[in-house]
């Protein structure tokens, strides 16, 4: 029996030989791994021989795998700095996928519907300037709701995030005294508020606690039927997220050719203004060559074939107009 | 007849004792009570001798290895601390000794500071054992003095039970279970009754200082109860029926015969948990609120050196913010290592090594 157990495990050992099996490892950025999850599965059924692994560490944790060259493609929900770039070991592509939108959610009791909130709202209230849901800034706005007299909390994250990255990008643009007062980052100085680790750690704080707004993904309100706000655009509209407005934001804005540009506060009259992309970073002249052409495959069948499975799971699909430049910058520039 | 080569070799100091009868297997403890006469060597000798298939190489063999896993042990403490200082050396040459006693925590513009979270971490463990303590120590006087002797080992079970339940189970318990009890009745009535110290201001969030501190009491209960139960008993019986025979009641008894006995490896028993109390992590961030800021009111949210740095690690952008966590984490390191180096020796003054307590 033992010397047909050998027998057998030699064929098995062969064959797993034979199949010549690939596995692409990636990391980064938390707020794609649902579509990257399945985008790969669906992909690894079409091509059995290729296996992805991707691990959700954050958008950092991506950034500085890719810089390392410790990983063969990397994650990001905030473009790399010019300073990430330079230091880097491995030339990147940065190729944008998916779109998301950050929504201001919100908990007021007695108040189920929609709050308008123009952006000199939202930078008072997150610079703990307003403090009061019954301040008269938001019944300016909000005629027709009953706002009741409760205290403000702010939630926000407490670990580094691509979502404060793209929400705190939105503040600074539309607020000098945000842009003084804490700035633009994955982590920073919060002027007040309590943190919740992860998008669902404010969305279950923010479920909790009344009088409490912070800004998560639009997927977490969506599953989680927490309220959420419009947001008064630069064309003057007030806009609720959602696929259209987010990929309304992108259509407008013109892309660089390295594609790393902030789609937050954009020109267009039905744009939702606290958008952005979420990139895959894709080194230009891999160190294995094998892995390169499979991975080069993989993320034009993902552009061309993946993009219609997007919207199911909640996320904005690319306008045509970028998923085609990106097309072409892939095929040019990735060797 | 024993030949000549099985004898035991006789050194020349003791020339002029009377031969000793020889036994077929001379031991070490026979080799102790000669311990002036006969050296270590000549003992393995004697050994090697009667005992042929026990080679020298492999008791030599034994005792490397046996040094070699002792040694590995400091070797991987030295390791930690190193890579510790090395990989905080980017802040420790920025900030220098500014860096404990600086309250801005700002990435963006890359000024660090770790005194918010020292003051967490330390008022967080302190309301933690302020809480644990009374409660400790009544739990172990009940379970050595009071307790009917069938209910003994229940009680202490459950009690011991406390502890093997993992931190984020409690953490998750705290966010569900208590911060609402604490917003909706506990904090509401605490602000309106002790308003006035100041110490119970702001808005009832139900996650803060005061949830953390509480969590970590739960946690830290087991491990005071335990020591100051084998502290309790330790304490001989004399003591109290001399109380006793005095007159005394027996709350007096407890107090003056068994308590003051035990007092040292009860604040030794206290510290240990304390050491316990100030790196609790996971329990600890889930409802202690993440704002990195000093507030006097227990209701406000803060922020510990172990969660600001499992918070924050893994997405570090710069070389200067992580660099500031890894000076944090050996901040951590040195505080809870003294606390238990403390500990442990406070608690074999009175216990001695071996466990015995020393009359």
């Amino acid at each position: 029996m033992i010397r047909s157990l050998r027998v057998i495990l030699c064929i098995a050992a062969l064959t797993a030989c034979a199949l010549a099996q690939t596995t692409l490892n990636g990391a980064g950025a938390t707020f794609p791994y649902p579509i990257y999850s399945k985008w790969f599965a669906e992909y690894h059924n079409l091509h059995p021989e290729v296996q992805v692994n991707y691990q959700s560490i954050g958008s950092g944790g991506g950034i500085r795998q890719v810089q390392a060259g410790t990983v063969d493609f990397g994650a990001t929900d905030g473009p790399m700095s010019d300073e990430q770039i330079a230091a880097s070991k491995v030339k990147v592509l940065h190729v944008p996928t998916v779109l998301g939108a950050v929504v201001p959610a919100y908990n007021i009791p007695g108040v189920s519907q929609e709050v308008k909130l123009t952006p000199e709202i939202l930078a008072g209230i997150f610079l703990g300037k307003i403090t009061n849901w019954s301040d008269a800034a938001i019944s300016k706005v909000n005629p027709d709701i009953k706002l009741p007299n409760q205290n403000i909390t702010v939630v926000h994250r407490s670990d580094g995030s691509g979502t404060t990255y793209i929400f705190t990008d939105y503040l600074s643009k539309i607020s000098p005294d945000w842009q003084n007062a804490a700035g633009k980052g994955t982590s920073i100085k919060w002027p007040v508020g309590v943190g919740g680790k992860g998008n669902e750690g404010v969305a279950g704080m923010i479920r909790q606690l009344p009088g409490s707004i912070g800004y998560i993904e639009l997927i977490y309100a969506l599953q989680n039927n927490i309220n959420y706000g419009s947001v008064k655009n630069s064309s003057g509209q007030f806009v609720k997220a959602s696929l259209e407005s987010t990929t309304a934001a992108a259509a407008g804005v013109k892309m660089p050719a390295d594609f790393r540009v902030s789609i937050t506060n954009p020109p267009g009259k039905t744009a939702y203004p606290i958008a952005s992309f979420t990139w895959l970073l894709i080194p230009t002249s891999p160190a294995d060559k094998n892995k390169g052409k499979l991975l080069k495959d993989l993320v034009l069948w993902a552009l061309e074939s993946g993009e219609p499975m997007v919207s199911a799971l909640s996320y904005a699909p690319l306008p045509n107009e970028v998923a085609d430049k990106v097309k072409a910058a892939v095929n040019q520039q990735v060797k | 007849m024993i030949p000549d080569s099985e004898k035991p070799t006789n050194p020349p100091a003791s020339a002029e004792q009377t031969p000793k009868p020889v036994s077929a297997i001379p031991t070490l403890a026979q080799a102790a009570t000669e311990r002036k006469a006969v050296t270590r060597s000549a003992a393995l000798e004697r050994i090697r001798k009667t005992h042929p298939r026990s080679s020298g190489i492999q008791d030599t063999a034994f005792r490397v290895l046996i040094l070699f896993t002792a040694i590995s042990v400091f070797a991987i403490v030295a390791f930690i601390v190193d890579q510790l200082i090395s990989k905080s050396h980017p802040t420790l040459h920025a900030f220098g000794i500014r860096f404990f006693y600086n309250d801005e925590w700002d990435p963006v513009n890359g000024d660090f500071g770790a005194r918010p979270f020292i003051f967490g971490t330390l008022v967080s463990s302190f309301l933690a054992l302020l809480l644990a303590v009374p409660l400790s120590i009544g739990v172990a006087v009940y379970v050595t003095e009071m307790c009917p002797t069938r209910l003994r080992p229940v009680v202490s079970f459950l009690v011991e039970l406390l502890a093997a339940i993992p931190s984020v189970i409690y953490g998750l318990w705290a966010v569900f279970v208590l911060a609402p009890l604490l917003r909706d009745y506990i904090q509401p009535a605490l602000a309106k009754t002790l308003d006035w110290t100041g110490l119970f201001t702001g808005p009832p969030l139900g996650i803060g200082m005061l949830a953390a501190g509480i969590i970590l009491a739960i946690m830290v209960v087991p491990i005071i109860s335990s020591i100051t139960r084998e502290v309790l008993t330790a304490v001989p019986q004399n003591q109290r029926e001399a109380v006793l025979a005095l007159g005394a009641t027996r709350w007096e008894m407890i107090r003056m015969g068994v308590l003051r006995n035990a007092r040292i490896g009860i604040v030794g028993g206290i510290i240990l948990g304390l050491g316990r109390a100030l790196g609790e992590t996971m329990a600890v961030t889930m409802v202690i609120g993440n704002s990195n800021y000093i507030s006097k009111s227990l209701f406000a949210p803060g922020n510990t050196m172990a969660s600001v740095i499992a918070n924050e690690f893994s997405e570090a952008t710069g070389d200067l913010h992580l660099a500031a966590l890894v000076e944090i984490g050996l901040a951590l390191f040195l505080v809870t290592l003294i606390v238990n180096a403390l500990a442990r020796l406070l608690v074999w003054s009175i216990t001695g090594p071996t466990g015995r307590v020393r009359a």
